[in-house]
């Protein structure tokens, strides 16, 4: 949206943040510190055991090559405290006394034991709030349950609607950690809402947020389907789970790779650009049902309606939905995807993640960005912006931080 | 009513589906005023959801889909036919005094319905305007259409979720429909702390895609630091773990069908205090002992923990070693954790909504609590165009006179 040269400050310019290092709330810590704020992450003495989360940089296991450790602490600035010894404590609470944002994920119970909640030091910063990121809520019936990704996403309801057609195959876990994901972006948003009452109010206050909550408000119909209707949906290959089966979405193409179909053509243009694409391949003769299509172009296309109850409109719709997959099967995935959308059909290559940072598009907004790794002599590329904020951009300002790097600039302050 | 929180925020609002319309719910539920935008022609079906089930009862049409109602409570629902220029002319008039206009048209819609950013800026200089599209209104793909599952096609989401050989499981639902959503509210909010300390607006130009590309950061890395692409055999292996690298880790078979528990072993002391609740000599072989070890023959390890808990009921071997302080739970079924989950029940997850046709229906709350300006959830979604003598009459301060006129020059 823009192209400024100058790097403004970024939209959370002036926002301190103490984060006590932690699986669940540091991709929270990474966006609050890629918006801008100044996150002082706080790790045990010896570091946090993330650090020895693989993969590593050269497969080399160490406290300072963690690609997981890299990935999630960006932008931020890093000290060692121990929180059990009475002089880390008064440091952390010092640290505390002049932030704007603490965000944890300990415990329920630890910080209290301490007498380092918030309950003991947001009397003497009452501008300060304070985000807690648990399993299960600070104050819940099931506060004392141990949880990692794995069980939240089990628990919360998004495992249950992931998996196969054959469930005698267990449901499945999405990856990447997106338990932890989901609970950190509603841990911002708290945040950040809390931040904007604060402007008005002068009055910071405790966000309080709930791994499985979150998950369990994450499972789009799974959740209604109950809630309304008292219906079950169920898991489905690589597609929406549903209380009814549904046709499947996936199509392998010439290359031997995947894409996904989307919603079938039903609109007389749609159908016609499926001729068309037919004929560029070698005729439309080669797919058995074009006339099928040719009749779907005649009276103007299909109505979603007409699907269920017109013998002619359901041939038509189908006869679209086998072509759409007859073509995938006589091009590349990335072929199908670009001619697809170009007909204006919503259909998708189904990359691996690291396949993303190559495509055309996204290297023509700048989605991977360079990082300075000074220790490498290098830079790594790095995911960069989840949206543009052209006045005041989302930015990873440097590496994360080596074990207690800035541990005389901030508290030898 | 809603929270307070956020009470003196208005959002000019054009989102629909989930991945718009459940950013401005969760802002609404916080209190700021949503006044959503419909076209009466087309009776609001650019969001399709206005007719799709699931239904309360047998009755159907564009004010009962529970799937709308559950992403479109606390908020004002107004009709403008934005092909008038009556129509253009209020919404001239919601855009003066509203804090940010957001939307998810495809890229370019909401310009060529005569609103461009630009445009906007000259009704409200400071106007923060949130597009939230599938890839952005920039780059070779800005046209390109998407709904939840391509962006998790395309983003790489699709091909991370699965079993070895297995194939793509992706996502059983509009994952990315959700965090478009919330990645959206988070944008709306930065751009608010932008504006109380500079007072200047902007357009944030969100891609739905890029917010799916960044969840599966340290993959990337093991890619671009490391070569390791993550297609390659064996991989991806999602119901293992290994980063960080646990075992056993998985979602393993109980009595019953389709009944699952899953396990994860953080380290040997979790897998000593599972081993003890198994309680089988195979248990207590030493090849188990350490992380390396189990990790070595994790598939044999998965193979014996599957037998042990096949023939056991899933509640009770969840509740054993959550005893022995070991991570583990059900997998929840959508009953288990709405009507028999205590935890869901205390944090008061599942609010019921008076809406005006349905009656009263229970919707997905949400995860944070606030402990001076906290969310309430109370009303239902808007009927089409439900609160066109509040917004047109309270809130732009228009007769009664005025709006009939306007309804029957076909604006509203």
């Amino acid at each position: 949206m823009s192209d400024e040269t100058t790097v403004a400050p970024g939209a959370l310019d002036g926002v301190t943040v103490v984060e006590l290092a932690s699986d669940a709330a540091a991709f929270a810590g990474k966006l609050l510190a890629d918006l801008g704020a100044d996150v002082v992450l706080v790790e045990p003495p010896g570091g946090h055991r993330s650090r020895g989360y693989g993969p590593f940089a050269g497969d080399i296991g160490d406290p300072e090559r963690s690609l997981w450790f890299w990935h999630y602490h960006t932008s931020k600035r890093g000290v060692v405290l121990d929180l059990d010894d009475a002089g880390g404590a008064a440091a952390f609470a010092r640290l505390a006394a002049g932030a704007d944002v603490v965000l944890e994920a300990e415990p329920p119970g630890r910080l209290a034991g301490l007498g380092l909640d918030h309950g003991d030091l947001r009397p003497a910063n009452p501008r300060l709030v304070w985000t807690s990121l648990t399993p299960f809520g600070r104050d819940n019936p099931r506060s004392a349950e141990q949880a990692t990704d794995l069980t939240v996403l089990a628990g919360g309801g998004p495992v249950w609607s992931c998996g196969y057609d054959d469930h005698s195959i267990p449901p499945v876990r999405g990856g990447g950690n997106q338990g932890w994901h989901t609970g950190s972006l509603f841990a911002v948003m708290g945040t950040l809402t809390a931040l904007v009452v604060r402007d008005v109010t002068g009055e910071g206050q405790h966000v309080d947020t709930s791994l499985h909550a979150a998950a369990n408000v994450t499972t789009e119909a799974a959740s209604y389907e109950w809630l309304v209707a008292r219906a079950t949906v169920q898991r489905q290959t690589a597609r929406h789970a549903a209380t009814r089966p549904t046709a499947n979405t996936d199509a392998l193409c010439a290359d031997g790779r995947q894409v996904n179909t989307g919603v079938p053509p039903r609109s007389a243009a749609e159908l016609e650009g499926l001729l068309r694409w037919l004929d560029d391949l070698g005729g439309r003769e080669r797919f058995d049902d074009h006339v099928l299509l040719q009749l779907g172009v005649e009276r103007g296309g299909v109505q979603i309606h007409e699907i269920f109850d017109d013998a002619e409109a359901m041939a038509i719709f189908g006869a679209g939905r086998e072509a759409v997959q007859f073509i995938a099967s006589q091009v590349g995935a990335y072929d199908f995807f670009v001619g697809a959308q170009t007909l204006g059909l919503a259909c998708g290559i189904i990359y691996s993640p690291e396949e993303v940072l190559a495509d055309p598009h996204f290297v023509d907004r700048g989605f991977a960005v360079p990082v300075e790794h000074p220790e490498l002599g290098r830079s790594v590329t790095y995911p960069g912006a989840p949206f543009h904020l052209p006045r005041s951009p989302w930015r990873i300002r440097r590496r994360a931080p080596l074990l207690g790097e800035h541990q005389d600039e901030i508290l030898g302050r | 009513m809603a929270g307070t929180g956020l009470s003196h925020l208005r959002i000019c609002d054009f989102t629909g589906q989930l991945a718009g319309a459940g950013a401005t719910k969760y802002l609404a539920a916080m209190g700021a005023q949503v006044i959503r935008i419909e076209d009466p022609v087309r009776q609001g079906r650019w969001d399709i959801l206005r007719g799709m089930p699931p239904y309360i009862d047998e009755r159907r049409g564009v004010n009962l889909s529970g799937a709308f109602n559950n992403h479109n409570v606390e908020k004002l629902g107004c009709t403008i036919n934005l092909r008038t220029e009556e129509g253009r002319d209020l919404v001239r008039r919601l855009i003066a005094i509203s804090d940010a206009v957001t939307e998810n048209f495809a890229a370019g819609v909401l310009a060529r319905m005569g609103f461009p950013y630009e445009e906007m800026v000259k009704i409200r200089p400071d106007v923060i305007y949130v597009s939230n599209s599938g890839f952005g209104a920039t780059g070779p793909y800005r046209t390109f259409k998407t709904w939840g599952p391509i962006v998790q096609a395309v983003s790489g989401l699709t091909f991370s979720s699965g079993l070895p050989g297995m194939g793509p499981a992706g996502w059983g639902y509009s994952y990315m429909d959700h965090h478009g959503g919330n990645i959206m509210a988070i944008a709306v909010l930065a751009a608010l702390l932008h504006r109380n300390r500079t007072g200047e607006g902007q357009w944030v130009d969100m891609a739905c895609t890029e917010g799916g590309a960044w969840l599966n950061g340290p993959t990337m890395l093991d890619f671009t630091v490391n070569g390791r692409p993550l297609r390659r055999p064996g991989a991806p292996d999602s119901n293992h773990s290994d980063s960080p690298a646990m075992a056993p880790h998985g979602i393993y078979p109980a009595a019953g069908e389709d009944r699952w528990v899953a396990i994860a072993c953080r380290d040997d002391a979790d897998w000593a205090a599972a081993a003890e609740v198994v309680g089988e000599p195979w248990a207590a072989d030493d090849r188990f002992a350490t992380l390396a070890g189990r990790l070595a023959v994790q598939d044999e390890l998965d193979r014996l923990v599957a037998a042990w808990t096949s023939t056991r009921d899933r509640a009770e071997v969840a509740a054993a070693l959550q005893a022995a302080g070991v991570p583990a739970s059900i997998v929840a079924t959508p009953e288990d954790r709405i009507d028999h989950d205590p935890g869901t029940e205390a944090w008061g997850l599942w609010p019921w909504v008076h809406h005006t046709e349905m009656g009263d229906v229970r919707v997905d709350g949400l995860p944070v609590h606030l402990s001076a300006t906290d969310w309430e959830i109370s009303r239902g979604g808007p009927c089409l165009g439900e609160h066109n003598d509040i917004v047109f009459g309270d809130i732009l301060g228009l007769s009664e006179e005025e709006v009939d006129g306007l309804r029957e020059a076909g604006a509203i």
